[in-house]
């Protein structure tokens, strides 16, 4: 795993790594990579990707009705800041 | 520039679905509602809970692969894609990517000299829609509302087949009329409902491949996305040929300013990370709901455009524009009913005078202050003779303005159409004897003149003469 390769990662990640945690994220993910590299010696001709791990299985669908009722009240009482029903965040700007 | 340069334009456009509860549970999805008041816990991603596909959403996506001739697959599977957004509560939206419901279709376009385009759809692939960030008002904060999150979107990508913005906006528009027609979108662009963003390169003409694209996000009007593509294929021209080179970015439109600008960095290239979401199975849909779903599929833009210009006589053009809607066309087809007239006086009213009316009041067909067999009444007087078409005029808008019937409005006012021929050569008589001038610069020659002798005589009937009758009467006399 090169330097820039982590950067990469923690950012994607919103991780904020401090100098002393790189190299050991560098070294543990290293390890992880290996292991699942594994996979990649496997032959794998003629065998069709597989989506889930429940082989035969297809997804159950549900009619189309509204079942929920509101409760944002209830919702809203864990949110750090609520104002005028909405959720409130440091400002975004784009 | 221009002549040197071709546009590549690929469309991704988001419709969002019009069932009644979300994607994945069982909130409403109705617009306008207050803040919040519609994202449980599955939308507001709560640990542990599970997302259960709406099987109506499904139908609806099969509807419109069907419609567009693509390749519904048996086998699909939903994935995450993942980035961070606070309108985004699980840091993952729920989309397909390797694997979606339709690929592989097409839909023609109708171009302005006439011709026909076939414009690719690579796939359309069933996703939820994400929350709404509000920033006015709120000062250092953003405000988040979640009813939008987990409605059904069906995204729908065009190959990149279009060259021009003309082209983007009648494809654009095709897409629109199609999902109406499918009742699967009520295609309403100010609420948000059907959304368009566009991917547009330039390329030297003759280049086989293509440009550096800019991706330009979320316009909400045709005009919009026309003004947005203009802009930003002179913005890379420009840029190319003073020596600079197009990055690949997203962009955004200013409608104020009329200019798109810059929304990310390049350095922050899209990562994804799309992978199957283990929360849901693969999708299966079996083939006898695809042959159900065929069977329930309404006459399509295209083929109705084609039977009206067959069985009305009516000019390609004109089909098109009677069947931009479903509404449009069955009121259109309403009106040569009742009358049993004249289908081509028909399509002019109404996308005449009709349209215009609807126009000036903002109204759509469906709130039309003027019911088809009212406008059949109208042109019945037009076809036997009874006003001319520059009265019916008049009446129409009395029409329009009381919702009175037309024949009562003609009575009311005296618009008979005067056709006794006698009336009409006295009247031509006084005009002639008004104007001897005239009368005898015409008969030395200057034919031009017969037209203000028309003119006259229609002015001395405030427009009640029969115009042809006028015509013939008034060659004959002044032949004489």
């Amino acid at each position: 795993m090169q330097r820039a390769e982590i950067e990469t990662i923690a950012y994607l990640a919103r991780l904020d790594l401090t100098e002393a945690e790189i190299p050991v994220y560098q070294a543990s993910l290293a390890r992880i990579l290996e292991l699942a590299g594994e996979l990649n010696r496997a032959d794998v001709a003629g065998v069709a990707p597989m989506a889930h791990p429940l082989p035969g299985l297809a997804q159950r669908l549900r009619a189309d009705e509204v079942t929920e009722r509101d409760a944002h009240e209830r919702y809203q009482l864990n949110a750090p800041r609520v104002e005028a029903g909405l959720y409130l965040v440091p400002k975004v700007i784009e | 520039m221009g002549s040197d340069w071709e546009t590549v334009i690929g469309l991704e456009i988001h419709a969002q679905l019009a069932t009644r509860s979300k994607i994945f549970s069982g909130s409403p999805t109705a617009y306008g509602a207050p803040p919040n008041t519609q994202a449980n816990l599955v939308d507001l991603g709560y640990p542990g809970v599970l997302p259960v596909l709406n099987a109506e959403a499904v139908r609806m996506a099969i509807k419109f692969g069907l419609a567009i001739g693509a390749r519904i697959a048996t086998h699909s599977v939903f994935a995450r894609k993942n980035y961070f957004y606070p309108d985004l509560p699980k840091g993952y939206q729920i989309s397909q990517y390797e694997l979606p419901i339709v690929a592989h279709g097409a839909l023609e376009i109708l171009l302005d000299d006439g011709a026909r385009k076939r414009v690719g759809i690579t796939r359309a692939h069933l996703e939820e829609d994400a929350g709404k960030s509000l920033h006015e008002g709120l000062a250092r904060w953003t405000g988040i509302d979640l009813n939008r999150a987990g409605t059904p979107l069906l995204e729908i990508v065009s190959e990149p087949d279009l060259r021009s913005a003309r082209e983007a906006i009648a494809y654009m528009k095709k897409v629109h009329t199609l999902v109406r027609y499918l009742e699967i979108c009520d295609g309403n662009m100010q609420e948000g409902s059907f959304r368009c963003d566009a991917n547009v390169s330039v390329r030297r003409r003759g280049a086989t491949q293509l440009g550096t694209r800019a991706e330009i996000k979320n316009v909400n009007s045709f005009r919009f996305v026309e003004r947005a593509i203009q802009y930003e294929v002179a913005r890379q021209i420009e840029l190319i040929e003073s020596g600079g080179k197009v990055v690949q970015e997203t962009r955004l439109y200013d409608p104020d300013r009329g200019e798109t600008r810059s929304m990310r960095t390049k350095e922050e290239a899209n990562d994804y990370r799309y992978f199957p979401d283990p929360d849901l199975l693969p999708l299966a849909v079996p083939r006898s709901l695809i042959e159900e779903v065929g069977r329930s599929l309404p006459e399509l833009p295209d083929q109705k455009a084609e039977r009206l210009a067959s069985q009305y006589g009516l000019t390609e053009y004109d089909a098109s524009v009677l069947t931009a809607s479903r509404e449009l066309a069955s009121y259109y087809e309403e009106v040569v009913r009742e009358t049993r007239g004249d289908p081509k006086l028909a399509a002019n009213w109404v996308m005449g005078e009709l349209a215009a009316a609807l126009n000036r009041d903002g109204l759509d067909i469906g709130r039309s202050r003027l019911p088809p067999a009212g406008l059949a009444r109208l042109l019945a007087r037009i076809a036997d003779a009874t006003i001319s078409g520059k009265i019916a005029k008049e009446v129409f808008e009395a029409m329009w303005a009381s919702g009175r019937d037309a024949d009562a409005i003609i009575a009311e006012r005296g618009l008979t159409q005067i056709t006794d021929t006698s009336a009409i050569e006295r009247v031509i008589e006084e005009v002639l004897a008004k104007n001897p001038g005239q009368l005898a610069e015409y008969r030395s020659g200057k034919d031009k003149l017969f037209g203000f002798f028309v003119g006259q005589v229609m002015k001395a009937t405030q427009g009640k003469a029969n115009p042809g009758q006028v015509n013939e009467l008034l060659r004959r006399k002044l032949s004489s």
